[in-house]
């Protein structure tokens, strides 16, 4: 395998374990992520995706198989990982601003630098006369934004997007994604994002990886190449290419879900 | 146009005026008829006792009661005896407080420890805590402490069990969340688990403060020279029956203007948290 991935999984496995019995959700899954890539996964309903941005969060440690980091500067520390979660859990007993620093506050990273790194943020997203807000006054696409700034805070190299706009609405969603991709492209970050959305996984990412149902492996994977007129997801989905990918990944979907 | 949307907006205003010199209303006609039936009371007490329609001597009368009021204010034996009542239920309340947040924060910390002290926790928040108070009066001796205890141990189990149980009914992805933001298990329970349960909190304090109030008066009966629960035993002894119920309507302000004060600070505090 080549080693220009910045992450690379190698034969992960994954079970849950009830009274019940075992259930296997990941079985030797293996794919990586390049330094500067948007991955998307995509991958019939239940089947592990969550479960697999847990493991490389590290929140859950994989039964086997093993993950290998290759940055780009030669280290081989684990990457920083931002994890965004689908619904935004911001909390109504602290203001937009207090919400957005939660992780710095948990980190002890309350600089001076990271509080201006934030505030620049928030000027960013539109969210700066907001701050003082409580997160009930603010609408389901501010709300997710904000949450964002909560994971960019800390400043990750690597960020795990789970279904992030599958909360908003189908107009705020588009707007959403697109703002959302903009500064990420910006920032130059390596984004991971599931999602179900097979439009949207092709709007947005450099490549798609398509998951098997459970246990879940990697059924294929599919560079994106876009002619695309401006940098937005809705110029993309006006691109020339964009329904030859789609009918590609519906067949591949479809396949993987009767498999 | 512009003269429509007018009269639009005066009809509203007007509307809104109406409601809430309704509702302003609907507030004097319920606090009228609460100091009315309150009148009443009293009058129908008084008359009876008077026309001999009830014992005097078994029932008393406003009249008496307010006499001997006057006469224990004048010698300032009333405020003592309130005065140690009132002190020895707000520190079992603060006491039951203290208790049933660390238990429960230990409770939360440890899964298995709870589990194993489960069913001694129910049971023990079932069992009729004044058949304690003898054991606590053997123990403890007569005084004080006898009676803060018996006050703490009225509230404190099902305290325990509500502030637990308001830990862990916080969200999970909400804890989640904090591990994502690289958090440990402290960062869990200060960030999220703890201000998530404020309002169970507070619900279960006001509760606390009249079992508090409870669990002191059952130790003053028992194991007190001083205090209104004591007032009221020695007062059956004697037939004082003025004395009975006298501090028995003292018990009632006491418990009213107890519950009043824990509404108030929890009204502050719901507000600074915006919940």
């Amino acid at each position: 395998m080549s080693t220009d991935y910045m992450l690379q999984l190698q034969n992960i496995s994954y079970s849950y374990h009830t009274l019940h019995g075992e259930t296997h959700v990941l079985q030797n899954l293996s794919f990586g992520v390049k330094d500067g890539e948007f991955v998307a996964v995509v991958g019939p309903s239940g089947c592990g995706k969550s479960t697999l941005l847990s493991i490389i969060s590290g929140l859950l440690a994989p039964e086997s198989g093993t993950i290998i980091v290759n940055n780009p500067d030669g280290s081989i520390h684990y990457p920083k990982v931002g994890y965004m979660l689908q619904r935004d859990h911001l909390f109504e007993w602290r203001s937009i601003y207090k919400n957005v620093i939660l992780g710095l506050e948990i980190n002890d990273m309350l600089t001076q630098e990271r509080k201006d790194y934030v505030n620049r943020l928030l000027e960013d997203y539109d969210l700066y006369n907001f701050r003082d807000k409580r997160p009930s006054e603010l609408s389901g696409g501010m709300k997710q934004r904000a949450a964002l700034i909560r994971t960019l805070a800390l400043d990750p190299q690597l960020l795990l997007l789970d279904e992030p706009f599958s909360a908003l609405d189908y107009q705020t969603r588009l707007s959403v994604s697109a703002d959302i991709c903009k500064l990420i492209r910006r920032t130059g970050k390596t984004v991971l994002l599931i999602t179900h959305d097979l439009s949207e996984a092709i709007s947005l990412a450099d490549r798609i990886v398509v998951l098997t149902k459970r246990p879940a492996t990697v059924k294929c994977e599919m560079d994106i190449h876009l002619t695309l007129a401006d940098d937005s997801p809705l110029a993309a989905r006006n691109a020339p290419e964009f329904a030859g990918y789609f009918n590609k990944l519906w067949e591949e979907m479809r396949n993987a879900e009767n498999e | 146009m512009q003269k429509m949307n007018e009269s639009v907006t005066v009809s509203e205003s007007v509307k809104q005026e109406l409601f809430m010199k309704k509702h302003h209303m609907h507030h004097q006609q319920v606090s009228l008829m609460r100091l009315l039936l309150l009148v009443f009371f009293l009058i129908v007490w008084e008359f009876s006792a008077n026309t001999g329609l009830i014992d005097s001597f078994f029932f008393s009368s406003p009249s008496q009661v307010l006499i001997l009021l006057w006469e224990m204010c004048l010698d300032y034996s009333i405020f003592g005896h309130a005065g140690i009542t009132l002190f020895e239920t707000l520190l079992s309340f603060f006491l039951v407080f203290i208790i049933s947040l660390i238990t429960a924060t230990l409770l939360w910390y440890s899964p298995k420890l709870s589990e194993i002290l489960e069913p001694y926790l129910v049971m023990l928040n079932s069992l009729p805590k004044s058949a304690l108070a003898p054991l606590f009066i053997v123990w403890l001796g007569t005084g004080t402490t006898t009676i803060i205890v018996a006050g703490i141990s009225v509230a404190v189990f099902g305290s325990i069990i509500s502030f637990y149980t308001a830990f862990t009914q916080c969200d999970n992805e909400k804890i989640t969340l904090i591990y994502t933001l690289g958090g440990r298990k402290t960062d869990v329970f200060r960030k999220v688990v703890l201000p998530s349960s404020v309002p169970l909190l507070l619900s279960t304090t006001k509760v606390n403060i009249g079992l508090a109030l409870v669990g002191v008066i059952i130790g003053e009966f028992l194991a007190a020279r001083r205090g209104l629960g004591y007032l009221i035993i020695y007062g059956s002894q004697v037939f004082q029956l003025n004395l009975v119920i006298l501090n028995i309507l003292l018990l009632c302000l006491i418990a009213m203007g107890l519950y009043k004060g824990i509404q108030i600070i929890e009204h502050s505090i719901r507000k600074k948290m915006h919940l």
